[in-house]
């Protein structure tokens, strides 16, 4: 039978792997913004693998609302990006400082 | 080994494979496929989970919307590829570092000891005429019916902020006014000039 620290097991791992995505991908938001999704996915496995064990399906709910504000989040996420890049004609993370932050 | 542990084991490991491929393909169309991959994979051990629904939802919206939303990006963007690896070493190996460390010390909260079947018994699977559809619909559509239409909110500000954001009137296109063309009378259009009729030429 899968145990609960199976699904949580994988998902531990796939979080960390998009944690690497995030440092290793520096020159590229679009990456960056697949690596988000995918911490997402490795959050969303835990919501519903507590979700079967526990036979409670207010776990089920909530992945629904996570995927309804992620897809809300690439959305505008991507949409910055195409304006950004029509006006500085790149989507390196470290030639974007014009805030200066 | 049963045959669910068999499967949940197959789709981990594609799942894992992608998922490693998306953050280190040279090629950001790559990237975009194999996290397509990774998506289908979750919903393959959703579905082992008992969240049908879901797993369904994940490959419509995100396999069929979202990803494609990030391919057509991909597409648009036109990246020098050779100066997007520049430094690519240079934090690799403190993110790998990060990585590794973090896994290991999540996989000593949450591993077999813990969660394991001892503590978390696997309960008796739904029976063949349980639908999870309808259960999620009767839980979403009363308990949580407020989040949901704020949810609905949520989309429609990402709608409205998308469009806005990337929509731009270009100074040297041309473009139709269908109000203007409607409103045109023939008298702004044909001037009637009266003039004196021209004497005839004599030719010699």
């Amino acid at each position: 039978m899968i145990a609960l620290s199976d699904y949580l097991m994988l998902s531990a791992i796939l979080f960390s792997l998009s944690i690497a995505g995030i440092f290793i991908n520096r020159k590229n938001i679009i990456i960056l913004l697949m690596c988000i999704e995918l911490m997402l996915l490795a959050v969303n496995i835990n919501f519903i693998a507590f979700s079967h064990f526990l036979g409670d399906i207010a776990g089920q709910i909530f992945v629904f609302f996570i995927l309804t504000v992620a897809a809300a989040e690439a959305a505008i996420g991507l949409a910055i990006l195409v304006v950004l890049f029509r006006n500085r004609r790149t989507i390196d993370v470290e030639e974007i400082n014009t805030l200066n932050g | 080994m049963t045959y669910e542990l068999f499967l949940f084991y197959v789709f981990s490991a594609a799942l894992l494979y992608a998922s490693t491929m998306v953050i280190t393909q040279r090629n950001s169309v790559h990237s975009a496929l194999f996290l397509v991959l990774a998506f289908c994979c979750a919903a393959g051990i959703w579905l082992l989970a008992e969240a049908e629904f879901l797993a369904i939802v994940l490959i419509l919206v995100y396999v069929g919307a979202v990803m494609v939303l990030f391919l057509f990006v991909v597409m648009m963007l036109d990246v020098d590829r050779a100066s997007n690896r520049a430094g690519y070493m240079k934090y690799a190996s403190v993110g790998v570092l990060i990585a590794v460390v973090l896994a290991v010390e999540i996989m000593l909260v949450v591993g077999p000891g813990n969660f394991g079947l001892e503590k978390y018994p696997a309960l008796v699977p739904q029976a063949a005429d349980y639908s999870n559809t309808k259960e999620l619909g009767r839980v979403l559509y009363t308990v949580y019916m407020y989040p949901f239409e704020l949810a609905a909110v949520i989309l429609l500000v990402a709608i409205i902020a998308a469009i806005g954001l990337t929509l731009r009137k270009r100074p040297q296109t041309r473009y139709q006014d269908p109000s203007k063309q409607v409103q045109v009378k023939a008298s702004d259009r044909v001037r009637i000039v009266k003039m004196a009729t021209e004497k005839k030429m004599e030719l010699k």
